[in-house]
């Protein structure tokens, strides 16, 4: 398993096989889906058959659970239900306010004590997908502790604000904007939304470059043949790999005698360029390339 | 390895006796010459062609002798029915039904099983209703199941003596030609009857394509054919091929042929002018699809591929990507089509294809076979012949060849089919030995049989999710849970034999 997040996959939670199968297409983590995946009729079948699953069997890969949102009625049975199984995290949809993850927080550790596992163990991915949470994103990546990351639910973001759609997603531009800026400045991780017309692979690839660009360092998927893609995105070249060795290498002589100022082929490096070649080179290793 | 007390029992069936036990895929060392056959003479202007109650009389047919066919008109066979039932007429009994394989389309043979017309079976695969009455132990003793290469050798070295081979022609000249790659029930190569023309007793041609003028391709000569008989139909079509290629759009077997890909490409296999075998499956034919961007990214051809065809296959020799071809069957119109036009696409026998016993099989030229599975064990044994609940599903085919041929044989399988794990401690029934298998590729993982650690080093650093077959079969365990055994009969209905002759495992009764 390596370290990084670069896609979470999607899979419903009312489907057997479909869970057993999960972590075979290589996504850096799996969420299994108690929400839109699942029809209300099968709100607590979808439940039993994760919480029976993950009782017995671990994926090899992280796991995470959407839950159903705060203004259902299955939200506390599923956060009950599910923290005791101690996946990497939760996922709340609709995630608007800081009260809305405060909430959560509380809730979720009382069924840590109550299941004995040390509070804090699972932690919360906030979907945003309110004008409302979109304006709040900054207060909801810091209401907790626990939270690791936040994404852009676009759909239902789209349908609160209005808007009409495009295959390239120009309208959703800002708040994509906001929650990169957001999770940046929260050191959180920013996921980016989910590509749903999964047929279309050049504007899938398109789209997740330039959600590089924009800073996410996860994209959430729904359909196993997007993971190589948005994995061969983060990818990086031969070329970058080997530019941060040389920036680490040239980095680690430096403290060694405790020389001030370090430079590579006459260009000073900074903290910010140690940190970039660390990163690449995680991802170089999660892609595969010996290092 | 087969239990001594059952290869007791087996030795004392009449025509058992001197069967032997699976002792290694190279153990047997081959003495002797091969099988004989009738000297033929035929007067310049003799005629051949008659009806086929004629033909029983003229080779004189009776109780107890072997009859055979070849399986290339697949599903869509109709000359076993037409053959059979017209020796069942003439109170003809007790014989043996010798088939290159035997499919569905076969179960209306059961009423000549049932009355004594045919009581055994020597043949690559069975199932449905035929299969059913041979593990109901009805035969009158246990039917055999041979590789391809081994039904070969067997013809050969006249082990299995055929008196009368009647042979599906889908297209025939009056004075015996055949080929198979012309008429209404065009099925491409027929590989699978050459040796049944070539050492039988009698050939009889079935044809529903008659010419009077000799025919240009020929795949089975006049030399060989002794009678023809001319029929409406010799099959239909639509079960003798398939109009097009099928590639698998399950993400799970794409994963697993992106994988196959990626373990050949890591090793000392993938190399320019490689020669390989991919079965026609929709799993084989991704993998081949993976492999053909590989090779493109590279640079390299294949010199050669070996086995079953496909379009797919024939896309790639046309590209160039493949030099040549040698097919001794076909499964879709694209490459029967090819067959019969490419000069690059060559049609070989059985015996040429993987008989062991020859100078050299074309199996011996693999550097790697991408084979499919129905269970393997821990010791990389493979079942494709029984399903999980020991009932006859497939046929060995060439599986077991390719197997010992190559240098590399991996093997792709899904880790689960439906809620039963796929990988054993133990597989229902041996047919290609785990010494022969190298490396199993399923969607949870790798395994690299212990006996290959070269191809386990080649592995090392390529982001590849290699295990160790027991790790994988805990996943299986795991997901599945653990199988509770099922009763097994003591009654052996069937021999399952490998390629050299020698017996690797039995099917038992249900």
């Amino acid at each position: 398993m390596n370290s990084l997040y670069r896609t979470m996959m999607f899979v419903p939670g009312n489907a057997p096989a479909k869970l057993t199968k999960a972590e075979i297409y290589g996504a850096d983590c799996v969420i299994f889906d108690l929400e839109d995946a699942v029809s209300v009729k099968e709100k607590d079948a979808a439940r039993d058959l994760v919480r029976t699953f993950l009782s017995t069997y671990r994926p090899d890969c992280r796991v995470g659970i959407r839950v159903n949102a705060q203004d259902t009625p299955y939200y506390e049975e599923d956060v009950k239900a599910m923290v005791p199984l101690k996946p990497d995290f939760l996922r709340l949809p609709k995630s608007e306010t800081a009260k809305n993850m405060r909430d959560l927080d509380t809730f979720m550790t009382k069924c840590e004590e109550k299941a004995g596992i040390p509070v804090g163990t699972v932690k919360i991915v906030a979907t945003i997908e309110t004008a409302l949470g979109v304006q709040n994103a900054f207060e909801v990546a810091t209401a907790s502790k626990r939270i690791i990351g936040i994404g852009l639910g676009a759909e239902d973001f789209r349908t609160d604000m209005r808007m009409t759609r495009s295959e390239d997603g120009q309208e959703i531009l800002y708040a994509r904007n906001r929650i990169s800026l957001a999770a940046h400045a929260a050191g959180v991780m920013p996921l980016d939304y989910v590509y749903s017309n999964f047929k279309n692979t050049e504007g899938f690839i398109a789209d997740v470059k330039f959600g590089k660009m924009l800073g996410f360092t996860c994209k959430s998927v729904i359909h196993p043949s997007q993971v190589p893609l948005v994995h061969s995105v983060y990818d990086p070249t031969d070329k970058e790999v080997e530019h941060a060795k040389q920036v680490l290498a040239v980095y680690d002589e430096a403290m060694k005698k405790g020389s001030g100022v370090i430079a590579l082929n006459g260009k000073m490096i900074d903290m910010p360029m140690v940190t970039r070649a660390k990163a690449v080179l995680e991802y170089a290793k999660a892609s595969g390339k010996e290092i | 390895m087969l239990d001594t007390k059952i290869l007791a029992e087996i030795n004392k069936i009449p025509g058992y006796e001197h069967k032997k036990a699976f002792s290694g895929a190279f153990a047997t060392k081959p003495t002797g010459y091969t099988a004989a056959k009738p000297i033929k003479c035929v007067k310049p202007g003799t005629k051949k062609v008659y009806s086929l109650n004629d033909i029983l009389d003229a080779v004189g047919l009776k109780d107890g002798m072997t009859i055979s066919f070849h399986h290339c008109l697949r599903n869509g066979d109709a000359v076993m029915k037409y053959v059979v039932d017209a020796i069942a007429k003439k109170g003809i009994k007790d014989l043996t039904l010798s088939a290159s394989s035997l499919s569905k389309v076969q179960d209306c043979l059961l009423p000549h099983f049932e009355s004594g017309v045919i009581t055994r079976v020597d043949t690559s695969g069975s199932r449905s209703e035929l299969g059913r009455f041979i593990q109901e132990g009805k035969l009158a003793k246990p039917a055999i199941f041979r590789t391809h290469g081994g039904r070969a050798r067997a013809i050969e070295t006249g082990e299995l003596h055929i008196n009368v081979a009647f042979i599906a022609a889908p297209r025939c000249d009056k004075y015996g030609n055949i080929n198979g790659v012309e008429g209404k029930s065009a099925c491409g190569s027929l590989g699978y009857a050459m040796p049944d023309a070539e050492y039988a007793d009698y050939v009889v041609a079935v044809t529903d394509s008659l010419s009077d003028l000799p025919l240009d391709y020929v795949s089975i000569p006049q030399t060989q054919v002794d009678y023809i008989t001319e029929v409406d139909s010799i099959g239909d079509p639509s079960g003798i091929a398939t109009g097009s290629i099928r590639v698998s759009k399950n993400p799970a077997e794409l994963v697993i042929s992106k994988y196959a890909a990626d373990v050949i490409a890591a090793t000392e296999y993938f190399h320019d002018q490689m020669i390989f075998q991919f079965g026609t499956g929709g799993m084989a034919i991704a993998t081949a699809g993976y492999i053909r961007e590989k090779m493109l990214a590279k640079k390299y051809v294949a010199s050669a591929g070996v086995g079953g065809v496909s379009g797919f296959h024939v896309q790639m020799l046309n590209e160039g990507l493949i030099k040549t071809f040698y097919d001794p069957q076909d499964f879709d119109l694209t490459a029967i089509k090819s067959l019969g036009t490419n000069p690059k696409h060559h049609e070989i026998s059985a015996s040429a294809y993987a008989n062991p016993f020859n100078a050299n099989p074309y199996v011996n030229l693999l550097d790697f076979a991408v084979l499919s599975a129905t269970e393997i064990d821990v010791n990389f044994n493979v079942n494709v012949l029984t399903d999980s609940y020991g009932k006859l599903l497939g046929a060995p085919g060439g599986h077991p060849d390719a197997a010992a041929g190559a240098k590399m044989t991996i093997i792709t399988m899904p880790l689960l089919r439906g809620r039963l794990p796929m990988l054993l401690d133990n597989v229902t029934t041996i047919v290609t030995p785990g010494e022969t298998v190298d490396v199993l590729v399923t969607e949870y993982g790798i395994a690299v049989n212990p006996r290959r650690p070269d191809i386990a080093e080649s592995l090392k650093g390529k982001a590849l999710p290699v295990k160790s077959i027991e790790e994988l079969k805990a996943k299986a365990d795991a997901l599945a849970g653990k199988r509770t055994p099922l009763p097994k009969s003591d009654k052996i209905c069937g021999l399952v034999e490998y390629r050299d002759g020698t017996i690797i495992d039995i099917v038992r009764g249900i």
